[in-house]
Formats: C-alpha cells, structure tokens, sequence
C-alpha cells in the first residue's frame, strides 16, 4: 500500500506539528488554559508516547492515558481469582501472553506455571480449541480478557467449542465495554477531558454510531484515530478544531479501517453467545454492565459458572495504577515508578503490559 | 493486546485465508470480512482479519490532510 507509506513523511509531520501548535494556541486564547485530551486506547498511548508527540506537545496539549487497556483495568481480585484457577486438578490454563506477568497478591501466572501448573501462553483463543481437541482428559480453560476488539473472537472461539462439541472447554470472561466506563469517567467530578481520541481497533468492531451516547449524554467531542504519526497528529487536530469551533461532534479520522457501522458479522456473533454483567474494573469497583458474559444457554462453556473459586480481598500496595487508568495521575507521579516498579519487576498490570501507561512511560518519557 | 497487523490475501480456502505479513506467511481467519478478496489488505487482531482496509480511503485521507496542513495538495 504505497499511498500508506506517505504516513511517515517528515516533512508532513513537521508540518503537522505546526498546525496543531497553532490550534492549541488558539484554544489557550479562546480559553486560558491548554486543551485537556484523552487517549482512550492503550495502543494510542504506547503510539504517542513512541512517536515523541507526548513530549513535544507537552507544554499545549495535556494527553491523558484511558482505560483502554484490557490488561491494566483487570481488578485485583480479577486476577487472584484467575491464578487461583489454576491450582484445581487437570487443568489446562491458557492465556494471552500479556497476562503472564500480570501480579496477584501474591504471585503471578508466570510464577504459578514455573511452580508446575500447566498454563500456556497463545496467540489466539481458537488455538485453546486445538489444546482441549489434544486432552480430552483435562479441562481446558482460557482466560478471556478483553475489549470489544477481542470480545467477537471469543465468541466465535464458543461457536468452534460448540460446533465440535467439546465437553472439557470453557471461558473465564472479563472483558470491558468502553461505552459504560466512560461514561462513569465522565460523571466522576474529579476528572475534568475536554474531548476523546477514540481507539481505533474497538472502531472497527463497533463502528462510529458505538460513541453518539458522547455528544447526546455529555456534549463531548471525539475522533477516531489511527496509530501512525500523522494519524495521530491529525486526530488531535481535529478534535482541537471541533473545540474552537465550539462544535460537538464525532469524527470518524480512521475510514480506511474503520466503517461507521462497525463489523455486523462481529456485532452478531457477540450477541448471540453473550449478554451484558457487571464487571469490576481496577480503581472503579464494579460497573453495572460494563462486560459480556455468556448467556444462560451457553452456560456449559462458562468457566465462572463451571468452577467455584472464591479469594479473599486482595493484598493493598502502593501501586497507584487505578488513579493512571482514570487519567488523575501521571505515572511520575507514582513513588514506586521506575524504583521498585519497572518492566523487569512490575508491581503493577499498567508497567507490565504491552499498551500499559506506565511501561509506556518507562520506555519513551522518563527524563534522564 | 489489541495489536492489529496489517496483511496482504495470497489465497482464499473458505473460513481462513494465507495471507503475507511484512514477508511471512501464515493463516488467517476471514469469518468476520465476507467479502475479502486476494490481494487486499486486511487487519489482523489475534489471528482473525477484522477489516478489510480501504485503499480509496487511505488515499483520501492522506491527501485530505495534505491539503489541510499545506493548504494546497503536493
Ligand atoms: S484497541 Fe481497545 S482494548 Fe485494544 S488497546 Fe485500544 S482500547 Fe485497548
Ligand atoms: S509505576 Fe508501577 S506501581 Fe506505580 S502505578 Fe504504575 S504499575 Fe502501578
């Protein structure tokens, strides 16, 4: 794709950066303060902080980290829970890598599998299928983390399950909605955005109409934005236009990948496995509805349902990652960043992941 | 954990596709893009294509900005 190439042309970036220095200015006129945006995805935070426009715009456009990451706004008690599945008998744990080195209170999965539990890292929820085709004698259980990126494919992971019907296959399911979280952001006194950079990959399954409950709920603006430089200059860009221009809309910036309507074949298939739970997100307590968990008929594959697991309440730290998910504090602003919690030695999810605000901190921004 | 990759369709066989990923070749699930087509770009997340990337619009967008930044298309 040749024309995608043009996306890295310095000069374009060059130029770009201009033109959204110019706009933030005019917003610090019309306003007496610098712009206020949030980066809801955790891919945009990694892109941004790699790209060195969080720096550069440091001093005119303050960007803050979301909750975008599947990883990082999984509750404590989430995740003791989840290593503690691993401890009954015959079980096959399997997981996406991220999670691996995720803390509990007491140890991760990466220390429960080197202790001899069988856990075993994937690349895609459909290769569990293939384990659990493979032992036949054991149960085999993946950890469904996720956003509504992920969700689909876990729902047609059920669809294999239940085509080939598999007896010893089951879902621990946590996933997250975007919708119902920011709309508790939004409703939360102590967090103040003037407009969303809208993550580009849970777009594509759910399409632009995913975040009209913005403008009509909260008269906020948004753009759906790409991951490349320009993409991302341009989606601030826009959103800084919208606010000068005292419009509130949504733009889709993202076309190319992102239809308005989402993917229907994605849309479907979530709905006919799964339907809305409460979840329990890191720093927020529980959200009424704000996951998909499986619907009663399918409540074979329900690992939740299928094993009882009960944890105490989790170990308190000093890990301040449920303030960095709701954008109050910068990760600088934790005692423990890049001390005692760095990515060899995380103590929290935030500094483990791959899209996790404080290990994007640690790699592109701390000041030497 | 969302990381999508972008891929070119080699070939079609029903419910996946073998598809180039900057050189490797591997499988991809196309259930969620009916209406894929060798050689189009789609974006991978976890082995599945999602989308099927639009290069008129990618055109378009590039150059929309172009011109925006620029005030005049180069
Ligand atoms: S695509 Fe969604 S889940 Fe993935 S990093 Fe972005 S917001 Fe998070
Ligand atoms: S620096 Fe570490 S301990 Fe502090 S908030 Fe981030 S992940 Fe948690």
């Amino acid at each position: 794709m040749e024309q995608l190439n043009d996306l890295s042309d310095p000069q374009l970036i060059r130029k770009s950066i201009e033109a959204v220095l110019r706009l933030a200015n005019t917003f610090k006129e019309q306003n007496g303060r610098v712009p206020v945006l949030m980066e809801v995805c955790g891919s945009h935070t990694m892109a941004f902080a790699k790209s060195g426009i969080k720096k550069r715009l440091k001093e005119h456009v303050r960007l803050i980290a979301g909750p975008g990451c599947p990883v990082c706004v999984t509750d404590q008690k989430s995740i003791d829970a989840m290593i503690k599945l691993t401890e009954g008998p015959k079980r096959i744990i399997c997981t996406f890598g991220d999670m691996m080195r995720v803390p509990g209170s007491n140890f991760s999965l990466m220390e429960a599998k080197t202790e001899g539990k069988d856990i075993r890292v994937v690349y895609s929820p459909l290769d569990s299928i293939k384990i659990a085709e493979e032992n036949p004698d054991q149960e085999v259980i993946f950890l469904g983390i996720g956003f509504e990126t992920t969700i689909p494919i876990l729902a047609l992971t059920v669809h294999e399950a239940q085509k080939k019907e598999l007896k010893n296959y089951s879902i621990w399911m946590t996933t997250k909605l975007v919708e119902p979280v920011l709309r508790v952001l939004l409703s939360s006194e102590d967090v103040n955005i003037d407009g969303f950079l809208l993550p580009g990959h849970v777009s594509v399954v759910m399409g632009k109409k995913n975040y009209e409950f913005l403008v009509e709920g909260f008269q906020m603006p948004g753009v759906i934005t790409g991951f490349e430089t320009i993409e991302l200059l341009s989606g601030i860009y826009k959103i800084l236009q919208l606010l000068i221009d005292k419009k509130v809309s949504i733009i889709n910036d993202y076309k190319y990948v992102v239809k308005d309507e989402g993917n229907p074949v994605a849309q479907n298939l979530i709905k006919k496995y799964f339907d809305f739970h409460d979840e329990a997100w890191r720093g927020m307590s529980v959200i009424s509805k704000s996951g998909l968990g499986f619907k009663r008929e399918y409540a074979q594959f329900d690992a939740k349902r299928k094993f009882k697991v009960n944890v105490g309440e989790p170990r308190k730290t000093k890990c301040r990652c449920g303030e960095i998910i709701r954008g109050l504090i910068t990760p600088e602003e934790c005692v423990l960043f890049n001390k005692s919690c760095t990515p060899l030695r995380p103590i929290g999810p935030c500094m483990v992941s791959t899209e996790g605000t404080c290990a994007a901190y640690y790699q592109y921004m701390r000041e030497v | 954990m969302c990381l999508a990759v972008p891929a070119k369709v080699i070939s079609i066989e029903e419910e996946k596709a073998l598809v180039d990923v900057m050189g490797a070749r591997m499988y991809a699930g196309i259930i969620f893009v009916p209406g894929v087509k060798i050689n189009d770009y789609i974006l991978l997340h976890a082995g599945q294509a999602m989308t099927i990337v639009d290069e008129k619009f990618a055109k378009e967008s590039i150059e929309e900005w172009r011109i925006l930044i620029n005030g005049t298309a180069e």
